[in-house]
Parts: C-alpha cells; sequence; structure tokens
C-alpha cells in the first residue's frame, strides 16, 4: 500500500538520487572549497572580534553566537542560491531541454528535485567538515571560544529541524526561479549577475540582519530571503524562540510556497514559448 | 616586434572581442560592480553599529577598502592567463603552443584575455575612494599622490605575484586550485581593514607572509599622515609597497623552476 502512494514519487527521487551522487564525485573541489571557507570564516570571525573589542554593547547578539553564526553560514554555504543550476543553462543551449520536455512527469517538480540533489550534494560533504573542524577541531586545540557551538537547548535543535528543511527548500525554489530565467534568456549571466548579491545581503550572509541600520528592520525581517540564513541561524541559537520562532518557521514556510507558486507559473509560461536549440 | 607591442597587440584583440558584444560587456561589467560593492555595505554597516574601532573611522577605513580593491582589480585585468593557466593551458596542453611561440611564456599569459567586465572592481573601488575622500580630511598633494600610485603599483605587484604562484601550481597539479583564492579574493578581504584591528598572529601573517599590510597599511597610513600605532618608523611607511615588488619577483623564481619541470599533458 506504501509501495503505491509513493509510486508518484519515485522518478523524482531518481532524478534526485542521480544528482547527488554525481556531485559527490568531485570531492577535490569540495576540499578546496572547505579550505577556502575556513580562511574566510576566520577573516570574518576577526574582524567580528575586533568591533566586540570595543563597543559590544551595541552588538545585536553575543560574539559566541556571531562566532557560530559565521561558522554555521561557513558550512552550509553552498545551500545558498547564489547562482543557477548550470546544467539548466546547458540543456536549454544544446536542446537537451527537449528530453525533459518528453518525460510523463511534472517539469518543475522534476527540475526541482535535480537541483536539490545538486545543491545538498556540493553542501552536507563541506558541512560535515565544517562541523568537524569549527564544531569539535577548534574546542580541542584550546580555541573553545572561536568555535562553533552546538544548538542552544534542546529546543533549539528540535526547531533548527524544520528550520533547516525549510531554508532548503526555500533555496531551491529561489534557484528554480533564477533557473527558468536562465531558460528564457539562454544565459546565466545576468541572472548569477543580480542573483548574487542581493542573497548575500537580504539573506543574512554578509552581515546578521539585526547588524544593519536599526530603521531597515521591518523590512528586512519579512523579505523572502531572510528565511535563507538569519532566521534558521538564529533559531539555531535560540535569538528566536517560542512565537518568534514559529513565526519564523511560518515565514520560511510561507515564502517557499509563494516562491514555488510563482515558479510554477513562471515556468509553464516559458515552456508554452521555449524554442529548441539545436539538436 | 618588441615584447611591449606585442603586448598591446594581445591587449587590443582582446578589447576588440568584447567590443562585439557591448550590452553583454556592459552587464557583466555592472553584474561586478554590484557583486563586489556589497562589501563596503557591510564595512559600513558595522562601522555605523559600532563606531570607530582601532582609532578608525568609517571614512579612514573606506580608503584602506577602496586602495586594495583598487590593486587586485588592476592586476586581476592584467594576470587572467595566469589564473586560467592551469584549467586552459596546462591540462588541455594548450602551453606547449605557447612554448613554441619565439616569445616569453609569461607575456603571452600576461596577454590572454583582458576581461573589461573586472573595471566594474575599479569602478566601485574608485567611488569609494572619492566618497572616502570627502568624509575625511585628506590633503591630496603631490607627496601623498604619489604615494597612492607607488602603493598601487606594489599591490598590483603583489596581487600578480600570487597569481603567478597560483599558475606555477599547475605545473604540479595540472589543474588550476580554487584554494589560491584564499590568497587573492581572501587577501582582498583581510586588507579592507586597518591592520591594527587584527589579533597579533593574524598582524604577522599579513606582514611578513602575505605582505599585504606593506602595500596597503603602511602606505595608507603616510597618505593620511597618521603616525602608526603600532610603532613603525615614519620613514618606512611609504617605502613599504616595495614588499610586493619582492615578492613578484620571488613568485617568478618559482614560475622558472616550474617551466624546467614542465611537462606536456600529451593531448
Amino acid at each position: 500500500m506504501q509501495a503505491a502512494s509513493l509510486h508518484w514519487a519515485r522518478p523524482y527521487l531518481a532524478a534526485f538520487r542521480a544528482r547527488f551522487q554525481l556531485m559527490l564525485q568531485y570531492r577535490a573541489a569540495a576540499l578546496a572549497g572547505f579550505a577556502t571557507q575556513c580562511w574566510w570564516g576566520a577573516i570574518r570571525i576577526l574582524v567580528f572580534a575586533a568591533f566586540y573589542g570595543v563597543n559590544a554593547a551595541a552588538a545585536p547578539i553575543s560574539l559566541a553566537d556571531a562566532v557560530t553564526y559565521v561558522w554555521l553560514g561557513q558550512a552550509l554555504l553552498a545551500l545558498q542560491p547564489w547562482v543557477a543550476d548550470p546544467e539548466i543553462g546547458q540543456a536549454v543551449r544544446t536542446g537537451g531541454v527537449g528530453y525533459d520536455r518528453l518525460r510523463p512527469l511534472d517539469a518543475y517538480g522534476y527540475w526541482y528535485a535535480r537541483t536539490l540533489g545538486w545543491m545538498l550534494a556540493r553542501a552536507l560533504p563541506r558541512a560535515a567538515l565544517m562541523l568537524l573542524a569549527a564544531g569539535i577541531v577548534l574546542p580541542l586545540v584550546g580555541l573553545g571560544d572561536w568555535a562553533l557551538r552546538p544548538p542552544s537547548g534542546v529546543m533549539a535543535a528540535l526547531l533548527f529541524v524544520p528550520a533547516f528543511v525549510l531554508m532548503t527548500a526555500l533555496g531551491a525554489a529561489v534557484l528554480m526561479l533564477a533557473n527558468i530565467v536562465v531558460a528564457a534568456s539562454l544565459n546565466e549571466r545576468g541572472v548569477n549577475a543580480v542573483l548574487t548579491p542581493l542573497v548575500i545581503v537580504f539573506s543574512g550572509s554578509l552581515l546578521p540582519l539585526d547588524f544593519y541600520p536599526d530603521a531597515l528592520r521591518p523590512f528586512l525581517h519579512v523579505q523572502p530571503f531572510a528565511g535563507l540564513v538569519d532566521i534558521p541561524f538564529r533559531i539555531y541559537f535560540a535569538n528566536l524562540k517560542g512565537g518568534a520562532a514559529l513565526q519564523g518557521l511560518a515565514l520560511q514556510a510561507a515564502w517557499t510556497l509563494v516562491l514555488i507558486g510563482l515558479g510554477r507559473l513562471a515556468m509553464e509560461r516559458m515552456m508554452r514559448r521555449l524554442e529548441m536549440q539545436g539538436g | 616586434m618588441n615584447a611591449l607591442a606585442l603586448y598591446g597587440r594581445y591587449v587590443a584583440t582582446s578589447l576588440r572581442a568584447q567590443a562585439q558584444y557591448p550590452a553583454a560587456t556592459l552587464m557583466l561589467t555592472a553584474g561586478h560592480f554590484a557583486a563586489t560593492a556589497i562589501e563596503i555595505l557591510g564595512v559600513f554597516a558595522l562601522f555605523d553599529r559600532f563606531g570607530p574601532v582601532g582609532g578608525w573611522s568609517f571614512g579612514e577605513a573606506a580608503v584602506f577598502y577602496a586602495l586594495v580593491n583598487i590593486m587586485f582589480s588592476i592586476a586581476d585585468l592584467l594576470s587572467r592567463g595566469f589564473e586560467a593557466f592551469g584549467t586552459d593551458f596546462v591540462r588541455t596542453g594548450a602551453f606547449d603552443r605557447v612554448l613554441l611561440r619565439p616569445r616569453a611564456a609569461a607575456l603571452q599569459l600576461a596577454g590572454y584575455e583582458v576581461r573589461l567586465s573586472r573595471l566594474g572592481r575599479l569602478l566601485q573601488a574608485s567611488v569609494v575612494l572619492i566618497l572616502a575622500s570627502s568624509l575625511v580630511p585628506i590633503t591630496w598633494d603631490a607627496a601623498a599622490v604619489a604615494t597612492a600610485v607607488w602603493a598601487v603599483a606594489g599591490g598590483v605587484a603583489l596581487f600578480a605575484g600570487i597569481l603567478v604562484l597560483q599558475a606555477t601550481l599547475a605545473f604540479w597539479t595540472i589543474d588550476s586550485l580554487e584554494i589560491m583564492n584564499v590568497l587573492t579574493y581572501g587577501g582582498v578581504q583581510a586588507a579592507q581593514y586597518p591592520l591594527n584591528v587584527y589579533a597579533a598572529w593574524f598582524r604577522r601573517v599579513l606582514t611578513f607572509g602575505l605582505p599585504l599590510a606593506c602595500v596597503a597599511y603602511y602606505p595608507v597610513l603616510a597618505i593620511l599622515k597618521r603616525p602608526d600605532p603600532l610603532g613603525a618608523p615614519d620613514w618606512f611607511l611609504p617605502l613599504a609597497p616595495i614588499a610586493g615588488f619582492a615578492f613578484l619577483a620571488l613568485s617568478f623564481v618559482a614560475w622558472r623552476a616550474g617551466m624546467a619541470r614542465y611537462a606536456s599533458t600529451g593531448s
């Protein structure tokens, strides 16, 4: 019975798994990326430490939480929707997208599953390495003050699970919109040029959103990109807890649904107009 | 044709190629402008919230930021061939063809693909420099301008040296390694704040290991006419950028060693 009810999901799972396993092959890239991210995180933390040293009272979160925020951000960097899925652009330029149109599948769901596999396969090995380095090695060598801390309490850990799932789902939904624009315009450079800075600033990758001028808070806390970094990480160290945490989760979920809805509409229109390139 | 004229020819060819797609080139430049300009937003937000740090206001910190970004953007413009060396030349075997030509390999690589889009970073850094000049009283007299130009030259040499090292590594690894981004982009990231805000061990890395402080921090002190809070003597400040040229010279020693052991990938 269960097998039958899951039957519809099998092709999407297969698409996800194939992409995930392919991306896991690039071990050297993952290692190089990991080293880069360690250095990056270290510089960020040194800068934070300098500013906290002069005026810690002005900071919206403690230095320990800021350090955790930086390491979590570096660990999950590849989950951020900075650039459109490169394979989509390729498929559209070579005409490979024609095969996708022939599959008896929901086109949006199929691309979404593949994009999700691409994101997670790049992110998870690096995240595991980063947790090991920043969460276990740093405290062991006596740099506990600069380490990634575990979630602040059982409740925070439990709430972080749905927050993580939603940040991934939201990231894939943002990428899908980018993918669709790529498919319509045949070129990913323009989209990425717009998308990357937007995501870095408004997700909270550059700085936790509360570090920006206070007057911007009402806007920063409701825009869709907040659910990519700022909300889940603040849930992790219990800066958002109880009702506020649930509100954060609701915002993530709402924006995910809205962006998926928009993506489906845009995809339908785009596919109707799509012209096959090459053969 | 002498080396300089040949280099000019390379650059002209590359520019003409990009001029074929003016809209794309403009958009890429604008994109690069936006992508690199967000960093100054972060710097601004931190100063806005915390106030001055290490004795520096936002305007003064912006001078460090602007000069480092100007240096890197020019180096990036001139050394694309070295950055892409592993992927585009060693792995594909295209370097064999470069070696067959009766001209220095380094010259040919320097002339490979001068990407106009990289002017985006140069542009935003220049805007920040103008902004900073209006925020803090900098007297742009002849000495200050000369120091700035000299510092930028040293900085370009330093970043070019890093890219040459990255290319040199490819003789052993056959591919360009992303890990060198730690030194290039990571270096820009680190040097865009004044050195004395960092912990002592990191200051040493940035002075003696990768001499970014010598091309950015010390000369900017001289431009702002401020004594070094860390105690370096005043006469040293404008001299420091020479370290960038020393770094480039050492990089070319390594490059020679790499060239000597180059074996074609045979494809």
